[in-house]
């Protein structure tokens, strides 16, 4: 059915429209969008709610949950957006995804690589707790964040006496096939350059003699590094 | 023309009685209660703060949908029907109905929006629940007016329904399609800038509902007469809006 002619709207009609559609351009114009600042991260909300408002799609939401929060890094108009957000909500929204999704690794890795990489030791250390905290609940799955963690602690943060707690946690917990050596054995090197030597040789011993290491070129490294630590002992005496 | 819209809005609320629409926001009303009261058993803390969170948005998108499809059902069944040309065939003008079925439907928006606004007063302060009320309305009247303009451009149910939904989940998401596409990272490629510059103009002629009826008005402190005042003034721009480009497709009809 063919339509009638522009002549038979009134102009009325056409000025209402045109009146409608400048008004709605200056009402955009006069109200600028909303621009995301980092520190109006909300504060997490509780499981509860959230494995409600999941209908029975947990996982989803966890990966919805995850980039919404990760948004927050990445809005314009934000110098250093990481080191702006407040890491107690950062923390609070990263638990409750992994409480949604236990076996997902996202969490971990944006608190280990992401958020605990800002330069600002007070945020890492927040950073480096979570994970660690999340560790303990599956060592042989999350070891590979907590690796990360004490090696960031250790060598960006500086904080040996907190790197060598999570190094120790990974060489008594992480006991999975999957663990690979050098994540165990970290702890006796930050021991080592802590100048605890004893207890570093203790455990370099445990290891050597105890039979859990078969390769050879493995068992001649931790030799030599014993060698080492202890000369460098005898050196200090 | 006054008593050709009060006749025709009179008729109209009329249909929707006895289209047990009524019924139907009584439902939801009561499915409303039945889950607050879940949630107060589930909820080991802030319970009055999840309950009312859910029971708003469950109320919103409940009122937002019976009413839209309540209009496109109805005005199509009119046109099958050749109501429309049996009203005009009288002494009625084609502004008469069109604003005589809007007002009838702005009346109708009135009853969930109280019957809602209601159940919310029982969990909030006063306050941000009048508030929340009448945003609920104003946001009924967009919603319904926009209905109108599909039903009158597309003459069918589906793409009717269809259009008005993709319109209402495009106003509320719109604010944050733009904090995405103006991304720095974004702006490197042609493509991204492109699309952020289609966001920024479909921005500017959608109004955002994202501000309207928010839950968060009723949890926490902060919702004030000024918000309100700012939201009406976008509904009377849009609503005009709407009229015009609703008046356009109707005058141009050809019966």
């Amino acid at each position: 059915m063919r339509e009638r002619s522009l002549s038979a709207v009134p102009k009325a009609a056409l000025l209402l429209l045109a009146a409608g559609l400048c008004a709605q351009l200056l009402w955009h114009v006069s109200h600028p969008p909303a621009r995301a600042a980092a520190a109006s991260l909300p504060a997490a909300p509780s499981l509860s709610a959230v494995q409600l408002a999941s209908l029975g799609e947990p996982i989803a939401l966890s990966k919805i949950l995850l980039l919404y929060v990760q948004g927050f890094d990445d809005q314009p108009g934000v110098q250093a957006p990481f080191r702006q957000l407040d890491f107690e909500r950062v923390t609070g929204w990263l638990g409750l995804t992994l409480q949604l999704d236990p076996r997902g690794q996202y969490p971990l890795f944006l608190a280990s690589r992401v958020y605990g990489e800002v330069g600002d030791p007070v945020k890492q250390r927040i950073m480096a707790e979570f994970v660690y905290q999340a560790f303990s609940a599956n060592p042989n799955q999350r070891w590979d964040a907590l690796a990360n963690v004490a090696i960031t602690t250790r060598h960006r943060i500086g904080d040996i006496v907190r790197a060598e707690r999570y190094a120790r946690a990974l060489r008594e917990q992480a006991t999975g096939p999957d663990v690979p050596d050098w994540a165990r054995q970290m702890d006796i090197f930050m021991l080592a350059d802590m100048h605890d030597y004893e207890r570093a040789l203790q455990l370099l011993d445990g290891l050597i003699q105890g039979g859990q290491i078969s390769d050879i070129n493995e068992l001649r490294f931790l030799r030599e590094r014993r060698e080492r630590i202890a000369s460098e002992a005898a050196n200090r005496k | 023309m006054l008593k050709q819209i009060r006749t025709i809005a009179h008729y109209t609320l009329l249909e929707a009685m006895g289209n047990r629409l009524i019924w139907l926001f009584a439902a939801v009303l009561v499915a409303g209660i039945g889950f607050t009261g879940f949630l107060d058993e589930l909820a080991l803390t802030e319970k009055r703060e999840i309950q009312l969170a859910l029971l708003a948005a469950l109320l919103r998108f409940s009122g937002i949908f019976l009413l839209a499809t309540f209009v496109v059902t109805s005005m199509v069944r009119e046109f099958n029907d050749k109501g429309l040309q049996l009203l005009l065939a009288l002494p009625v003008t084609r502004a008469g109905y069109l604003f005589g079925k809007m007002a009838g439907f702005a009346a109708l928006a009135a009853v969930p929006a109280l019957l809602f606004g209601l159940l919310t007063a029982l969990l909030a302060e006063p306050g941000p629940s009048l508030i929340w009320t009448v945003s609920l309305m104003l946001e009924c009247w967009i919603i319904a007016a926009f209905s109108m303009l599909c039903v009158l451009t597309f003459n069918q149910v589906m793409p009717a329904l269809s259009a008005v939904m993709g319109f209402y989940v495009l106003s509320r998401s719109i604010g944050t399609l733009q904090l995405i596409g103006s991304q720095p990272l974004a702006e490197h490629s042609v493509s991204q800038r492109i699309i952020s510059v289609m966001i920024d103009c479909l921005s500017a002629v959608l109004p955002h509902l994202d501000q309207f009826t928010r839950s968060d008005w009723l949890v926490y402190p902060g919702a004030g007469w000024p918000l309100l005042a700012s939201l009406a003034g976008q509904s009377a721009i849009y609503l005009a809006l709407l009229s015009g480009a609703a008046l356009f497709d109707l005058y141009r009809k050809n019966l």
